[in-house]
């Protein structure tokens, strides 16, 4: 409508030729395309084959590394691991910081709640590198961890991240440390949109605090609180940075995870093939549960 | 907790807002607050940890590891700074500018495209450039990987630039377009009216418009590409080049034990972004919460 009336004040004008509109989403369309969507699909194509990273070529394997996957306890300890941490992250991440967000803007606390929510928050604005290598100084055998439980008699002479029970762990609670405050605030801000005649008006009809919290506020943060869960089990199913600096997996392979076991297959043992195919599992993982995940709201606001 | 509200319930008909069960102090709430000051502690205490190690001498980390430093050896941070850190610094101040200017350039054409104009295949476009959204780079890698090498890129600025761009263009363009979709269509008329190409009503007209969620964006895309690791560390080999995040690990394998000097170069390296918080506080969250929200 409104083009055609442009076209008819400007007669040649060349700007409503939807040539140029084709030129303005062009530049978007190709590096989209080239590091995007093309590495995506050529990533199945990739799983057949057998390479290394500096030679041209390819061996056919068909389903191998499919089958190779399966049978692989290397992925089956990953798994294990990303399931930890999705776990985990949905108790600290989830609920507690919707519960966490509450509490910060009950107007009991609101004299304080400035000061930590912004403390809090810190951790988010620090690379995750460098929390890594603050947190190998903390666990360490030698570390600030022990050297604080020696003060209680407490005798640990090992580090927590030489122990293949307890590295995965570690590696865990280190990234709820990193990113609670970064879902409280998301939770925060979407609390603060509830209007306060709401919560009085319930309180006045005699609602306690976890009245309120049950009936008020969870229906009303209903939305984000499933965009705050997509986003932490998916990301505790991509999970590499954390993983590859602390602890790089190992023990063994014993805190090893997805993405960080790809990264091994491909650049260190130069199975490219094979990553390949650990990265189709960790795509179709990650489908699966956001499309579980979007079926569940849905039947939630039915 | 029944009790107390009961109570207040009566007293609420003098005084509705000041004397309401939410401002009361009970054994529960000073239980809850006692939780906010742990969790306060530990989520503060190893970061001034990791400040006073930092001004240690490397002896002192190891025999007096709670106390505060004897003397303060602020001359780690100029060590710390001259064995490396500044040219990750460097490196990481120059992707991150690079990568906001390209990301936001490309976006905002590509925004202004589809806002203004209909054409054939329009809605694929504005579905294939949201739909990136969906995609992390990890499952991308590989072929990405080959993507770098056959362009003859790997180990050069673009091998990150490039990819931060493609992998934040979609909440780029998201939030710029549904700005965009707002400012209301006469001002394109006006401009067209007053013999405007289409390129000087995006410059004179949409841009300076569009300041506030610019910069927002803007916060976004720095936050992402000054954490960035999994790309710079796969993509780039020269230590020249490296970021903060896949420099730091360098810095490390080359120190040994001498902590106190690696405590010093995570200060530096954490700095810029909590400075950049606490002077941007506001768009910085406003930034990141709906970048999630419509992530």
């Amino acid at each position: 409508m409104m083009m055609q009336r442009t076209t008819r004040l400007q007669g040649k004008k060349r700007q409503k030729t939807p040539w140029s509109a084709y030129l303005y989403v062009f530049p978007m369309v190709v590096l989209m395309g080239v590091f995007i969507y093309y590495p995506i699909f050529v990533n199945f194509y990739y799983t057949l084959y057998n390479f290394s990273a500096f030679s041209l070529s390819h061996t056919f394997v068909g389903l191998g590394n499919i089958r190779l996957l399966l049978s692989d306890p290397v992925i089956a300890t990953a798994l294990r691991n990303n399931i930890f941490y999705c776990l985990i992250s949905i108790g600290f991440q989830v609920l507690l910081a919707l519960g966490l967000a509450f509490i910060l803007e009950e107007p009991l606390y609101r004299r304080f709640s400035t000061v930590f929510r912004t403390t809090y928050f810190i951790p988010v604005l620090i690379s995750m590198t460098i929390v890594a290598m603050l947190f190998m100084q903390i666990l360490s055998p030698r570390g600030l961890l022990n050297s604080f439980l020696s003060l209680f008699g407490g005798k640990v002479r090992t580090g927590w991240l030489g122990r293949s029970s307890s590295a995965i762990f570690c590696a865990i609670f280190m990234s709820q440390w990193h990113s609670m405050g970064y879902t409280t605030m998301l939770f925060i801000v979407d609390i603060q949109k509830i209007p306060t005649e709401l919560l009085e008006a319930a309180e006045i009809d005699g609602a306690n605090r976890i009245q309120r919290f049950l009936k008020i506020v969870v229906p009303l943060v209903r939305e984000m609180f499933f965009v705050v869960m997509v986003t932490t089990v998916s990301g505790a199913f991509l999970v590499f940075n954390d993983v590859y600096v602390l602890t790089r997996g190992g023990p063994g392979n014993s805190s090893t995870t997805l993405a960080v076991y790809m990264y091994d297959m491909a650049f260190t043992q130069d199975r490219m093939g094979y990553a390949s195919t650990i990265a189709i599992l960790m795509f179709v993982i990650c489908v699966i549960l956001a499309l579980t995940q979007r079926r569940l709201l849905r039947t939630g606001k039915g | 907790m029944k009790k107390v509200t009961c109570s207040v319930k009566k007293k609420k008909i003098g005084f509705p807002k000041f004397n309401s069960s939410r401002n009361q102090w009970t054994l529960g709430t000073v239980i809850i607050l006692f939780f906010l000051l742990v969790y306060f502690v530990l989520v503060i205490y190893p970061l001034i940890w990791m400040i006073l190690s930092s001004l240690k001498t490397e002896r002192e980390f190891f025999r007096n590891i709670w106390g505060f430093p004897a003397e303060f050896q602020w001359e780690n941070y100029s060590k710390a700074w001259s064995m490396g850190i500044s040219d990750y610094f460097l490196n990481s101040v120059f992707v991150t500018a690079c990568t906001i200017a390209t990301t936001i350039s490309i976006a905002v054409l590509a925004a202004f495209g589809l806002v203004l104009y209909d054409f054939k295949g329009k809605n694929l476009i504005l579905l294939l450039g949201m739909g990136g959204m969906m995609f992390s780079a990890q499952v991308a890698l590989i072929p990405l990987y080959r993507v770098i090498q056959n362009l003859r890129i790997h180990d050069t600025y673009w091998a990150m630039i490039l990819p931060y761009t493609a992998f934040r263009m979609s909440i780029s363009l998201l939030l710029i377009r549904s700005y965009f979709l707002s400012i209301p269509r006469e001002m394109y008329e006006s401009g067209v009216i007053d013999g405007c190409s289409s390129l000087g009503i995006l410059y004179h007209i949409y841009l300076p418009m569009s300041k506030p969620i610019l910069l927002t964006v803007s916060i976004l895309i720095a936050y992402y590409s000054w954490n960035e690791f999994l790309f710079s560390i796969i993509f780039i080999d020269s230590r020249a080049l490296k970021t903060i995040p896949s420099g730091l690990m360098v810095f490390r394998d080359a120190l040994n034990t001498d902590y106190a000097l690696l405590f010093a170069g995570l200060t530096i390296s954490a700095l810029p972004m909590v400075l950049l918080f606490i002077l941007m506080q506001k768009q910085f969250i406003r930034g990141l919460s709906s970048g999630a929200v419509k992530g």
